[in-house]
């Protein structure tokens, strides 16, 4: 900063001390009230004082605003005090009003006091905001320059969101202004409208292209405000205006601008900034449109000379660039010496850009972190706070298993120190997680994680502790590692509660009490009394919260047995169980309970060497008898809640729940990420998980061959020889003599610097997320959440690109009749994948000899039995239905017996759930004597059921009754296979809002996956079109006649298929998965 | 974008705040004190950066300060501006106020240059606030010709004069501001001259 202004600025504090003995300042004090105002709060020294002075102040604001006396003028001096007092916290809403009346009514310079006081009091959402619409529209009309100025201004700082039709096509006319202060004023407006209100102005987009063309520089500038945030959203839909970016950085790289925009000779800095950072959302991932950017971002680079602030900043914002777009080697090694001077420089805000930028590129090239080691390990010890951090994070993206020892000591260090709540809970997370991924040892990730808990505290991830939780209890599949594992835990918890567990966090202790009640019987040295005391030491000490309490009474279940720990457990209960909060005394019963009946406490808490892997029944199926005797009484049909409340809301939701397909599950299994793709239903949701859990135990009993730590540290030790001297030489080689003092220190920075960035070298990165050598511990946990072994084998490439078998129309049959007769090939196809399943029936139908009256256009289709519906003396009603691509026809045979002709015969069928219509136009049939006459309906779906319902009446004039029948036919033979794509799935998934979840059983087959079993039994039996599968998961489609899709999301969860099914017909859903069940069940 | 401007002085009394992002009266004011308590805190000889607050926005936003004698300057700003091109638009920020101030002292103090005062910041509250608007515009910086910054607040000044019935000519302002010599202000405004010439901008 300039002398002048600094020595300006310094002069400050002895003003403040003399306010009176200067005369400008007591000049200017005493000529406004707001002055004496000001002066007065300064001299106060009590925050009461303040506050008495401003409400004294703000009550004679009050009364001189609403007196009818006060002029404009005045009007403007109160409004300053009002902002004034507004902006210490005072609550001045009463002067809104007033400011909207004066930015009405007042001369220009009232106005602009009203406008602004608007826009500092005003939210968008203020109802008052509406009073301000008119003023505005006559503003933006004004021929006064300043007057539409302003009305622009307070337009894109607060405009309520549906008034802005109102004043669009003023502020769009606007664009085409003569001054460019007006345009660029529009163009910002436009910027905000599209912000709170994008689709109000997709009409104008065409416009912006204009700005950005525009003459002057200022507007071209406001519009990249609007590119940038549209390429944001939408990067590919822009990138035919790449060119244009590049040929107006090349102007003002070029220092084509007018001098006007130059600062400190560099030509409009921010221009600048900002096309760098449009070019690098456009030319991310896309070879092609960097290659045009390649040579405007070296000259960029060669321009920016390093002689001020300001070109620091576009260098960096350069070297960004340079990193996200597609690659090309000298640039990056130019940007690379360039992340360099950042990090080298002596200007603090500089070295922070500097290792910003190295964090942002050292998953790219981990090479350039070894560069500057040294440097790193300098910022380290750096006094600040932000730069340590900073670099931190730098190691935090380098660790691997070889130098994870030393970071997370630097990163625990660090910690201790540390007392911002974010920087805390950001930090241990990271630790955690380097811990659960490299950790070389059971001892250190034991002793890591108590860091973490004690450092952490409240403050922590939850998830953090529940992860270490199902770590360790899930343990290793070697028992003996396993074993040493949770002794040592259980050992290091006895000593840290034998200490001074007082200081321990709340969250700390939930985690001992458990892991004592779960583990502690695996270390005979100490003894169940010993742990009953060190864990009702916890529940007497002052701090520990209820929640605290319930963790220990439960891990006290768990360990009391025998007479040695009675008499304590007995206090314990006798105090908890007159406890206020329900939950302790739950707890309190149970203990009392279970420790004074051994027998029971034997069958609920058997020891965990018996202990089978659990058998979940995720389906509920136990409870089908109970849920079917309630429906038989009348009971309503159970909907799940998200069904539910759509009903109450009684309006379409809209679906907030993206469909993503391409969502890797298994790739995210180390961390506890919500997936949006777990479905399995809300009801049986606890009891999924659990089957869950008897899953991955099952895998363990396979003994797939998975060591963690002793793995781990085995493969460091093969991996360690040659990195540290490679990483270590060059800066030992290169440093000048120094003294011995010096060396020395210099020497334990470079033995750090030798741990620290171990297997940097290139050779054998393994960086987080990246490479293949990282240690066991990741791909266990990646192993664990795969429930199933066998289903493993669909995450197999080639299994996925196997030809699904399900229904492929094989070449073999192309003389079959059906083509002959001229229907379609997908006709052909559903006749032919459904003709084995149906073979029995047809032979049934042959032996009737009724067949041989089917239309001869439905031959070869799949048809069901006929069925005898009804007889009358020589008459007899017989029915089958035949599925057709497009529709359900239904054949009625009426056949006679006798000899004689019957006349005027009639069948009329109704349906409540059906639309039925005859294919003849005649009622009336005439059938002769043993004769067979065939009538066709065609049957839709009006309403879904499970199953639909024909009520037939025939009509007979011989007789005097009418003979009534019922057909029943299931919904099933209604759906019809729907082809799409994944994408269309994807889109139609979203936009169908009745769903329904349920698990059903899987069936298990000797030559293929359970999931793909089971899909085959379902496309055979309902018609089914798989459009794909993926892994655990499969995606299938059908629709009901005519034309009303259902989807079906399926995944195997455990034991179960977890299936989702939505469709916009609201019945359909439940109807579909009843067939599904049916059709498993025969299997 | 930029969240919010502060600027108070060494107590944390606030001397100018605008918000580009909507906040209750109460949080704004918990802003004001948790960014004063965070970067009063920080020596001078820090960097200007700070990361990682939980009130606005949370990890997307940080500090950009810059600590002048009496007065703290602060841009909270979310992750996608520069943080070198904040620190010199307050630099930039800086200047327009210095000499807005010094406009309006030239002509009642004599040579009294020195005498702008942090609380003249607070005298001059609405005038400051339109030089706010001109540099950022609704949380957008803006590339803007400093010339016209200037002419803008000449403009004001002449505007208010007229008002006032005042006619002291403000040519000895205008030739202080010249020879000001300022290294880290940009050399090439020129107050005699307004006029803005049109860009040579080729289509393209």
């Amino acid at each position: 900063m300039s002398d002048v202004v600094e020595k300006t600025l310094t002069a400050l504090p002895s003003l403040l001390l003399s306010v009176d003995s200067q005369p400008g300042s007591a000049k200017l004090s005493t000529s406004s009230k707001l002055g004496s105002l000001i002066r007065n709060i300064t001299e106060l020294t009590s925050k009461h004082e303040e506050e008495k002075l401003i409400q004294r102040e703000l009550s004679s604001i009050k009364d001189q605003v609403s007196s009818p006396n006060t002029t404009m003028r005045q009007m403007k001096e109160l409004m300053v005090r009002a902002i004034y007092c507004e902006m210490l916290g005072y609550d001045s809403s009463f002067t809104y009003i007033h400011a909207i009346k004066l930015a009405q009514q007042g001369s220009v310079l009232e106005k602009r006091v009203g406008y602004l006081a608007v826009s500092l009091f005003l939210n968008e959402h203020h109802e008052l905001l509406l009073l301000l619409v008119n003023t505005v529209l006559k503003d933006l009309q004004s021929t006064n320059l300043i007057e539409v100025c302003m009305a622009l201004t307070v337009v894109s700082q607060i405009f309520p969101k549906d008034m802005i039709p109102a004043i669009l096509p003023l502020v769009e006319e606007k664009l085409n202004h003569p001054k460019e202060i007006i345009r660029r004023k529009a163009v910002l407006a436009l910027y905000k409208f599209h912000l709170i209100a994008p689709n109000q102005v997709q009409h104008i987009h065409n416009k912006f292209r204009k700005a950005l063309c525009d003459k002057d520089p200022g507007v071209m500038g406001a519009s990249l405000h609007i590119y940038l945030h549209l390429i944001q959203e939408n990067p590919e839909g822009y990138k035919d205006l790449t060119t244009s970016f590049v040929t107006i950085l090349k102007q003002v790289v070029g220092g084509k601008l007018p001098m006007d925009f130059n600062y400190h000779s560099v030509p409009a800095p921010w221009i600048q900034i900002q096309l760098l950072q449009i070019l690098s959302l456009l030319g991310k991932n896309d070879p092609g449109t960097s290659e045009i950017m390649h040579e405007i971002l070296e000259e960029s680079l060669r321009r920016a000379e390093m002689n001020h602030n300001i070109t620091y900043a576009i260098l960096y914002e350069c070297v960004k660039c340079i990193y996200t777009i597609h690659p090309k080697s000298d640039l990056l090694e130019k940007a690379a010496k360039c992340i360099g001077n950042f990090v080298l420089s002596s200007k603090i805000n500089l070295k922070y850009l500097g290792l910003k930028a190295l964090t942002y590129v050292v998953q790219q090239d981990p090479k350039l972190a070894l560069q500057h080691q040294m440097t790193i390990i300098e910022c380290l010890e750096h006094p600040d706070l932000i730069i340590k951090r900073e670099t931190l994070e730098i190691l935090f993206r380098i660790t691997n298993a070889q130098n994870v020892t030393v970071i997370v000591e630097k990163m625990l260090t660090f910690l201790s120190t540390s007392e911002d709540d974010h920087t805390t809970i950001d930090l241990v997370g990271k630790v955690a997680e380097l811990a659960k991924k490299y950790a070389p040892d059971n001892e250190w990730f034991i002793q890591t994680m108590n860091a973490v808990f004690s450092l952490g505290g409240e403050t922590m991830q939850p998830d953090i502790t529940n992860s270490f939780l199902k770590l360790l209890s899930e343990g290793f599949d070697s028992v003996e590692e396993d074993r040493k594992l949770k002794v040592f835990a259980v050992n290091s918890y006895v000593s840290l509660l034998e200490g001074e567990p007082e200081k321990l966090p709340q969250r700390f202790l939930q985690v001992i009490s458990w892991v004592l009640g779960e583990f502690s019987h695996l270390q005979q040295d100490v003894g169940a009394e010993t742990v009953v005391c060190l864990l009702d030491k916890l529940l007497h000490m002052k701090n520990s919260t209820s929640e605290t309490k319930t963790w220990v009474l439960m891990a006290m279940t768990k360990v009391c047995e025998g007479a040695a720990c009675a008499p304590l457990v007995q206090s314990v209960c006798e105090t908890y169980s007159s406890s206020l909060d329900t939950v302790l005394r739950q707890r309190a019963q149970e203990l009392q309970h279970l420790s004074r009946d051994p027998a029971l406490r034997a069958r609920v808490l058997p020891p965990v060497c018996t202990r089978e892997p659990l058998e979940v029944d995720s389906s509920l199926s136990f409870l089908d008898e109970f849920v079917s005797e309630a429906l038989a009484a009348g009971a309503a049909p159970y909907k799940p809640s998200h069904q539910r409340q759509e009903e109450l809301a009684q309006t379409k939701a809209v679906s907030y729940e993206p469909y993503q397909l391409t969502l890797p599950i298994s790739t995210t299994a180390h961390t506890h990420t919500p997936s949006l793709l777990s479905i399995s239903s809300s009801l049986s949701e606890g009891s999924a998980d659990l089957s869950h859990k008897g899953g991955s135990s099952s895998l363990k009993l396979e003994g797939v061959k998975r060591v963690w730590g002793r793995g781990g540290y085995e493969a460091a030790q093969v991996e360690t020889p040659s990195p540290p001297q490679e990483g270590g030489d060059p800066s030992i080689s290169h440093t000048p003599p120094l003294t011995s003092e010096d060396t020395e220190s210099k020497q334990q920075e470079q033995q750090l610097a030798s741990s620290m960035f171990l297997g940097l070298d290139h050779s054998s990165v393994t960086l987080m997320g990246k490479g293949d050598s990282t240690p066991s511990w990741l791909k266990r946990k990646e192993r664990g959440q795969t429930p199933l072994n066998d289903a493993q084998t669909f995450t197999d490439p080639q299994e996925l690109t196997d030809p699904s078998p399900l229904h492929v129309v094989s070449p073999q049959f192309p003389q079959s009749p059906v083509i002959a007769n001229g229907t379609s090939d997908t006709e052909a196809a559903l006749a032919l994948a459904c003709l084995d399943t149906n073979r029995s029936s047809t032979n049934q139908l042959e032996d009737r000899g009724l067949s041989l009256y089917l239309p001869a256009e439905l031959s070869g289709l799949i048809c069901s039995e006929i069925s005898v519906l009804c007889s009358s003396e020589s008459l007899e009603l017989s029915a089958c239905h035949v599925h057709k691509l497009r529709s359900l026809e239904m054949i009625v045979f009426i056949s006679n017996s006798s000899d004689n002709a019957v006349q005027q015969i009639q069948v009329q069928l109704h349906s409540e759930q059906l639309e039925v219509s005859c294919a003849s136009e005649s009622q009336m049939e005439e059938v002769k004597g043993h004769s067979v006459v065939v009538r066709q309906y065609s049957l839709r779906v009006r309403k879904p059921s499970v199953h639909v319902e024909l009520i037939g009446t025939l009509f007979h004039p011989e007789t005097p009754q009418n003979v009534q029948f019922t057909y029943r036919l299931p919904l099933s033979s209604f759906i019809r296979p729907l082809t799409l794509s994944t994408e269309e799935y994807g889109t139609m998934w979203l936009s169908f809002s009745n769903d329904t979840k349920q698990n059903l059983t899987l069936v298990h087959s000797e030559n293929e996956g359970p999931l793909r079993a089971t899909l085959n039994v379902l496309t055979e039996d309902l018609h089914l079109h798989v459009v794909e599968i993926i892994g655990m998961e499969a995606i299938v489609a059908c629709r009901l006649l005519q034309d009303q899709p259902c989807l079906m999301h399926c995944r195997v969860h455990g034991d179960a298929l977890a299936v989702w099914l939505r469709s916009p017909v609201p019945e359909l859903p439940d109807c579909l998965i009843y067939h599904c069940q049916r059709a498993l069940q025969g299997h | 974008m930029i969240k919010a401007i502060l600027i108070f002085n060494n107590h944390g009394k606030p001397r100018l705040i605008r918000f580009y992002q909507y906040f209750p009266e109460d949080m704004q004011q918990q802003i004001i004190r948790e960014t004063f308590h965070l970067v009063s805190k920080r020596d001078d000889n820090v960097c200007n950066f700070l990361e990682g607050g939980s009130l606005i926005g949370g990890s997307d936003y940080k500090l950009i300060y810059r600590h002048y004698a009496t007065l703290y300057f602060v841009f909270c700003v979310d992750s996608s501006e520069s943080e070198l091109g904040i620190l010199d638009l307050i630099q930039v920020m800086i200047y327009f106020l210095v000499y807005l101030l010094f406009q309006v002292f030239v002509e009642t103090l004599d040579k009294c240059f020195e005498n702008v005062c942090e609380l003249d910041l607070i005298f001059h509250m609405d005038k400051v606030h339109y030089i706010l608007q001109e540099v950022v515009m609704g949380g957008m910086v803006l590339e803007t010709n400093m010339n016209e910054i200037v002419a803008q607040v000449e403009l004001q000044n002449r505007m208010e004069k007229s008002e006032g019935g005042l006619s002291a000519a403000p040519a000895r302002a205008v030739s202080a501001v010249k020879n000001m010599n300022l290294p880290e202000i940009p050399r090439n405004i020129n107050i005699g001259d307004i006029n803005i010439k049109v860009p040579s901008l080729s289509p393209f």
